[in-house]
């Protein structure tokens, strides 16, 4: 964190119209930054102009949009979970038991979501109810989760879900757009809803820029953590099934590192790392380019890890670009 | 005395006294000097790392990217080493590597005023992506490493690796930095109060970039001795590591919110975590129960820290809204 701030604010002569506003707000900076990528990727590769393509591009982040939207609120809310991916192999490897006992394809959903619930309350009665520093928690909870699933599993796997499991993670809705596209649609506009047009959603920013006013306005601020360590939970829930579904399979490492990919989705996604800022639109358009990153490099036969250069750099790079530019 | 006897760092010595006691019950080997030696040098790299992790945090900082940094330092000693470069100025081009890494994640803290863990989960990703580019993912095996590289980390003085002789020196050295030198207490005091620290004139971001040099450096040099003493190095090298160091350090104390915490309970936080791991294969545990045991060390740690850290008597406003115990992250 930089020094503290002493010198005064700088006061405009008048407020910028709200066109002005939209246009140089870090989301138009974002649809730039896409509309680079995308042009960029389709003259590096004859491929990637394919609506199947493209359709198949969106699987690399449609799950982990779907726990951004909720860790972005988390963010705002000035609050940080890093067991996500954790949480993914536990409901994981829960589903797994459920099917080896043999339940159908119901009971398996309803086990990966109740889990995904059941660890985001855990989170929350310890950072809520306890009044504990999150980051550290997570931590903890992190090597928790994923521990009890390699105690269960060890180096084994789980494999042979059914086939109309597959559907989650394979399936399509109509035409190109696939099961999981849809759900990330149908999150996308619950989590606009819910942040940018409910009090919840208010609560929420005022919990970020100030837990004591928030506290002294009437805001449950233990409550509203709570709901947003859950709220991170089912979301994790919900993407464990579709993963699961999509990989045909459980092992205790899956998902690994997947929390800081989207913790980098939010952070590009202009949610301030500190709380009281950030929209939803933001982590959308810090999805898609994710995506269209990714699946542009991997198009040309460019490793992974080298991807996670890339995103690694986007990520310093587009947090430091506006700070360096707008410097007095 | 009495304040001695209940401190964190004894519930820690408590702890861990109890738990080497009843695995010693079962299993006296285990607490044979040449057994106990033996975890002490397992956790020596923890206990380095620990150090420079500790003092970044005591600056309200995280430095996730240190087992990137020893793994692309570890990288760079063993070509260096495979090039034919005397070892003598490989260790040396380590370290110093190492703190060229901790002052990148220094300056994009300090001058461009991105929060810490953004900086090193970004870099985290760009270290190790930068070993596959250098090596293409291939691995350097034991043949490949000169003789004189994979011995000294081995070689033993008055009864110990050289391994655990480097850390006992480190642990000494910042001992006396963190309560005897001016730099010391100045992590405490820009961790403690920022704003009181620029009062009393100190330079709070370069005080941030120090912390994050002394912990690149050290990274370096734990990625030596790390990839001699394994005799591989590889893209993956310590991987997740970057956690246990966090985590020995939340068990010994230090607070996450900065400017609490020392020396001492570091090192004890990492024997506690040392011990865990090393008796896990002695008592028949498999060691896939020892991720979920050291979660659930960390997140008791929390628990118990913050029960004892909660102010007495009449309370007006709850803990986490005085402005002072606010929770920082990054």
């Amino acid at each position: 964190m930089s020094a503290p701030h002493t010198q005064n604010r700088h006061l405009p002569d008048r407020l910028q119209t709200p066109a002005m506003r939209a246009l140089r707000s870090w989301e138009a900076l974002l649809v730039v930054v896409f509309i680079l990528i995308f042009t960029a990727n389709s003259f590096a590769s004859p491929y990637f102009l394919n609506v199947w393509n493209l359709s198949d591009a969106t699987f690399n982040f449609t799950e982990k949009a779907m726990i951004a939207f909720a860790m972005a609120m988390l963010i705002i809310a000035g609050e940080i979970d890093l067991s996500v991916a954790s949480i993914i192999a536990l409901a994981s490897t829960a589903m797994g038991l459920v099917m080896s006992a043999g339940y159908g394809v119901p009971v398996i959903v309803v086990t990966g979501i109740a889990v995904g619930l059941i660890c985001g309350a855990i989170n929350g009665v310890l950072v809520a109810g306890m009044n504990l520093p999150s980051i550290v928690v997570t931590i903890g909870t992190m090597s928790l989760f994923r521990g009890v699933s390699f105690i269960i599993l060890g180096d084994q796997a789980f494999t042979g879900y059914p086939k109309e499991f597959a559907f989650f993670g394979q399936g399509y809705v109509f035409w190109v757009i696939s099961f999981e596209l849809f759900l990330f649609a149908i999150t996308a506009v619950i989590f606009y809803i819910l942040l940018h047009r409910t009090n919840f959603g208010r609560a929420v920013f005022v919990i970020g820029n100030n837990p004591v006013g928030a506290l002294f306005s009437g805001v449950r601020v233990a409550r509203v953590r709570f709901i947003l360590f859950l709220l991170t939970g089912l979301m994790s829930g919900i993407a464990a099934v579709c993963l699961t579904s999509r990989l045909g399979s459980t092992r205790p490492s899956i998902a690994t590192g997947m929390e800081l990919e989207i913790i980098t989705m939010v952070v590009l996604g202009g949610v301030n790392i500190l709380g009281g800022s950030g929209s939803i639109l933001g982590v959308v358009l810090a999805a898609f380019i994710m995506g269209m990153v990714t699946f542009g490099i991997g198009l040309l036969n460019v490793p992974g890890i080298v991807m996670s250069i890339f995103l690694g750099l986007l990520l310093i790079a587009v947090i430091a670009a506006p700070k360096l530019i707008w410097r007095k | 005395m009495k304040a001695a006897l209940t401190s964190r760092d004894a519930l820690l010595i408590y702890a861990i006294t109890a738990m080497t006691a009843a695995i010693a019950y079962r299993f006296p080997a285990f607490i044979a000097p040449s057994s106990l030696a033996n975890t002490f040098n397992d956790t020596a790299p923890l206990m380095i790392l620990v150090i420079g992790q500790m003092i970044v945090i005591l600056t309200k900082c995280i430095d996730l990217s240190v087992a990137a940094t020893l793994a692309l330092t570890g990288m760079v000693a063993a070509l260096l080493d495979g090039a034919g470069v005397p070892l003598v100025i490989v260790i040396p081009t380590a370290i110093a590597l190492g703190a060229v890494l901790g002052m990148i994640n220094g300056l994009l803290v300090w001058r461009v005023g991105i929060p810490s863990i953004v900086v090193t989960l970004g870099t985290m990703t760009i270290y190790r992506g930068i070993i596959f580019l250098m090596t293409d993912g291939k691995w350097v095996n034991a043949h490949e490493m000169s003789d004189a590289f994979k011995a000294l980390p081995r070689l033993h003085v008055l009864g110990l690796p050289v391994m655990s002789w480097v850390a006992i020196a480190v642990i000494a050295v910042f001992g006396v930095i963190m309560t005897r030198t001016v730099l010391g207490r100045s992590f405490y005091a820009v961790g403690g109060n920022p704003h009181a620290a620029v009062y009393a004139g100190i330079d709070v971001g370069r005080t941030q970039f120090a912390a994050f040099t002394i912990s690149g450096a050290l990274a370096g040099l734990v990625g030596y001795l790390w990839v001699s003493r394994y005799a591989v190095a590889y893209v993956d090298v310590a991987g997740g590591f970057e956690l246990d160091v966090v985590a020995a350090c939340v068990i010994g104390g230090i607070s996450i919110a900065g400017g609490i915490g020392g020396v001492r309970g570091a090192i004890l936080g990492c024997i506690f975590l040392g011990i865990i791991k090393n008796a896990l294969p002695v008592i028949g545990v498999s060691p896939f129960w020892q991720m979920a045991i050291s979660g659930t060390a960390i997140v008791l740690a929390v628990a118990v820290n913050a029960l004892q850290n909660r102010p007495k008597g009449r309370l007006i406003l709850k803990p986490d809204m005085q402005p002072s115990a606010q929770k920082v992250q990054a």
